[in-house]
């Protein structure tokens, strides 16, 4: 459904909504991923990202994102110096990612709390982005939720349970979806939310036996 | 809700009310928002777009890769023969949010960061001369994005799909219909105005040098803000376009559909693979490369 406000909007930082919102985006969700400020962040960028992205910002858009930053805090221009002051250590390259891409995608690994963490991002134009891939699963995220990861070792009852422990709170979930690399190894879920999801609700999720990993991340989109 | 222009406009018209205030309507009937949440947003809009235009007067940004800035700033001290008309001031606008955007400063995607200097250009242009108050211009800003929507689903607004006609051509459109509207005519002639305004900027390719949003796009902006003034003024004094508005977009679609990839965004083709485009593209990306590591 297209609303006035996708087309009067968003306010951002220039040049490009794909190539600068989009990325920043992409870099927002990658921090809510850690759950944490990264120390450390290896950011792969692939195709248009790669030949166009420095002249649009969206290495600096990235960076901002990885900060925190939205994508109208105008602190984007000069992430970079942000990034070294807050002891964010990030390293650029352009790569060719294996498989099919979006032309506007990058590959982000980033570290901090000795934890660590990868998706594949891509930036579909007017400040669109999509999840591809979470620490090696794939999935479809768009980010435009608040968004429960939760990474479990495949089981039959863990979705159920999880229902159970959002019904309670009374936590709405939009979209669900589960996918794992093969059977009775580990799966990942991912719970797309009409609202933030409560803390109880999380931290329940976080003590289930079968948990691996869980991360609520704010809506970036 | 957004499918056709026609059908908007009937629908106004039975209802005697603006397009502007339709788009209030339908926006707070398909939810989630309340009228007054979309109010708030669009007047916030307003305000980044005022200050973009205020920031890039002043003439000292340069782009991020140094290609463009400082031109809107010479639209201060007009020397031709329309000087000191709102056709300055909208050509000015224009620039300086693009001046802006290209520099990493705050603007509002209209509909694309691309076309952002359209909108805000024509709008303010018009409204600083007439002396319009906000409310008014929140519901020229209703009335462009619904006319932004139906493009957006019959035809396209990214210059990827459909070249620089999505773009800054959309926004022309957009444009057009919010200046009739600000401006008193009837949903008839801002739908005119959109249809005279966009059969102007069919065919308009993207050919960014360097893949950047800086040039041509920067003036761009400016001329397509022209072509506005141009529908505008037309479907005011009572003109009306043959073709329904609906089949001009849906045209623009199907050129946008048919162009060679080139003129695509892909700076395959058109200025941007010009000796010069080249040339400057060149310099400017290997310095950029080399600012980085």
């Amino acid at each position: 459904m297209v609303s006035l406000l996708d087309i009067i909007g968003p306010v951002m930082v220039g040049p490009s909504s794909s190539h600068t919102a989009g990325a920043c985006r992409i870099g927002l969700f990658a921090r809510g991923l850690l759950g944490a400020q990264p120390e450390k962040a290896k950011v792969e960028l692939h195709g248009s990202f790669a030949r166009t992205g420095v002249g649009h910002g969206t290495d600096r858009a990235i960076a901002g994102g990885l900060l925190g930053f939205q994508p109208d805090d105008e602190r984007l221009r000069e992430s970079l110096a942000h990034a070294e002051k807050a002891g964010l250590k990030i390293e650029f390259s352009n790569v060719k990612l294996r498989g099919d891409h979006h032309p506007n995608t990058t590959r982000i690994t980033v570290e901090g709390k000795g934890d660590s963490a990868v998706l594949v991002g891509s930036s579909l134009g007017a400040g669109r982005i999509l999840i591809t891939s979470l620490n090696g699963f794939p999935v479809e995220i768009t980010g435009g939720y608040p968004t429960v990861v939760f990474v479990a070792h495949d089981e039959p009852g863990v979705v159920a349970r999880v229902a159970h422990l959002f019904a309670q709170e009374k936590d709405n979930i939009a979209t669900m979806r589960v996918a794992r690399r093969g059977r009775g190894g580990d799966a990942i879920h991912i719970y797309e939310l009409d609202e933030a999801p409560s803390r109880a609700a999380v931290e329940a999720i976080r003590a289930m036996p079968a948990a691996r990993m869980v991360r609520a991340i704010d809506r970036v989109a | 809700m957004y499918d056709s222009l026609g059908d908007l406009v009937a629908r106004a018209e039975r209802e005697g009310i603006s397009l502007g205030e339709l788009g209030f309507r339908i926006e707070a009937e398909q939810g989630p928002r309340t009228r007054d949440e979309v109010v708030a947003s669009l007047q916030r809009a307003l305000d980044v777009m005022r200050g973009a235009i205020e920031r890039g007067h002043k003439g000292d940004l340069r782009s991020v890769s140094g290609l463009v800035g400082g031109d809107a700033a010479k639209l201060r001290s007009p020397k031709g023969p329309l000087k000191n008309t709102v056709f300055t001031d909208v050509l000015a606008g224009a620039l300086a949010v693009q001046e802006v955007n290209a520099a990493m400063g705050v603007i509002v995607a209209a509909p694309t960061a691309g076309g952002a200097g359209v909108l805000p250009g024509v709008l303010l242009g018009i409204g600083g001369r007439e002396n319009l108050p906000d409310d008014e211009l929140v519901r020229g800003l209703a009335c462009a994005g619904l006319v932004g929507a139906v493009v957006a689903i019959r035809a396209s607004l990214s210059g990827a799909e459909g070249g620089c006609q999505a773009e800054t051509g959309a926004a022309a459109g957009m444009a057009a219909a919010a200046g009739v509207e600000i401006l008193g005519g009837t949903p008839a002639q801002a739908a005119h105005a959109v249809a005279l305004t966009m059969q102007g900027t069919l065919g308009l390719i993207c050919d960014p040098l360097g893949g950047l949003v800086e040039v041509p796009c920067v003036y761009r902006n400016a001329t397509g803000g022209a072509m506005a003034l141009a529908g505008i003024e037309m479907a005011l004094a009572g003109v009306e376009f043959p073709i329904p508005v609906d089949e001009v977009i849906d045209t623009m679609g199907e050129i946008g559909r048919n162009m060679d990839v080139r003129f695509r965004e892909t700076a395959g083709g058109g200025l941007a693979q010009t000796p010069t485009g080249k040339k400057l593209a060149k310099d400017r990306l290997v310095q950029l490369k080399s600012r980085r590591s």
